[in-house]
């Protein structure tokens, strides 16, 4: 079901825990599934002697792809029209990650209607990894 | 940069949000999808950049014939450092003219952006690069536009 204007207001959020105890293999699913074999998402001999990281750690847009499902639970599916994100801090095998949506507006424009959202999720330690913002077309 | 043919298929769809932990039925169940206000399966938000297995230069893959800089007898099967070990993804921007569906065949181009240094005390001296793509569909129609920001950093970022 779309989201009705009406029914929204500015500071209302939709939260979920979208991974707990993140495993090195879904890493590697992502990896198989995306196409990026980057050896700093699943080769910890490489990761930790050459690169010189404490260990591997997850792709970016793995964070990306977890926190997408917390915007299209809220605003419905194939009704986004912006998602944007910066990475502000690594996520390791072991995190769990809490990610949320927060109304910033509801707006009409030539007729549609959309939310304008802020995106945020953290690891258990309460540090942002991700931030940013999406829009999404919703019903007066 | 070359254009990179880009065939939308429903088992990837699937494999993908199996990967990022999303059960939503409008990925992998047609009947179900059907029913939602999508009308039938489509990609999750973040599946376009799944385009990188169908660009047969993707350095980030392993090629027959090919040293590989990951892991193998040695930490690295490349001598000395390889290029690409400090590169991280700073920022990641969709813009989503339609939601990608099994069966598209999409037509994506590359092209460098803007270049911005900077200096952190995590990671010394970081320097910006931002790679505008654009996905075109079977009827030559702009569908999503990504702005990516990657990010070259002097040494590892400092984890304290």
């Amino acid at each position: 079901m779309a989201l009705k204007a009406s029914s929204l207001k500015v500071g209302d959020t939709h939260s979920e825990r979208v991974v707990e105890n993140l495993s090195r293999t879904q890493i590697v699913q992502y990896a198989g599934a995306s196409g990026d074999y980057n050896p700093l998402h699943h080769d910890e001999v490489y990761t930790t002697q050459v690169a010189d990281y404490p260990s591997i750690f997850a792709h970016g847009m793995l964070t990306m792809g977890l926190t997408g499902k917390v915007v299209t639970d809220f605003v419905g599916d194939g009704t986004l029209t912006r998602f944007g994100v910066r990475f502000t801090n690594q996520v390791w095998p072991g995190d769990t990650l809490d990610a949320k949506a927060t109304v910033l507006a509801v707006r009409e424009k030539a007729g549609q209607h959309y939310v304008d959202l802020a995106v945020s999720t953290v690891n258990q330690d309460g540090k942002e990894v991700m931030s940013g913002s999406a829009t999404a077309r919703i019903d007066p | 940069m070359a254009k990179i043919t880009f065939p939308v298929e429903a088992s990837h769809i699937m494999m993908f949000a199996r990967a990022i932990g999303d059960t939503n039925p409008v990925y992998h169940d047609a009947a179900a999808a059907k029913e939602t206000e999508a009308g039938g399966i489509i990609a999750p938000p973040t599946f376009p950049q799944a385009v990188a297995q169908f660009d047969p230069d993707y350095h980030l893959r392993p090629k027959p014939g090919q040293k590989w800089f990951g892991s193998g007898k040695t930490p690295s099967g490349i001598e000395g450092k390889p290029p690409s070990s400090g590169s991280l993804h700073a920022e990641h921007h969709y813009e989503y003219h339609r939601h990608l569906r099994p069966g598209d065949v999409l037509t994506v181009e590359t092209h460098p952006g803007e270049v911005w240094e900077k200096e952190s005390k995590r990671a010394g001296k970081l320097t910006f690069r931002e790679r505008i793509t654009e996905y075109r569909d079977q009827f030559g129609a702009l569908v999503i536009t990504v702005r990516s920001v990657g990010v070259t950093t002097e040494r590892p970022v400092d984890q304290g």
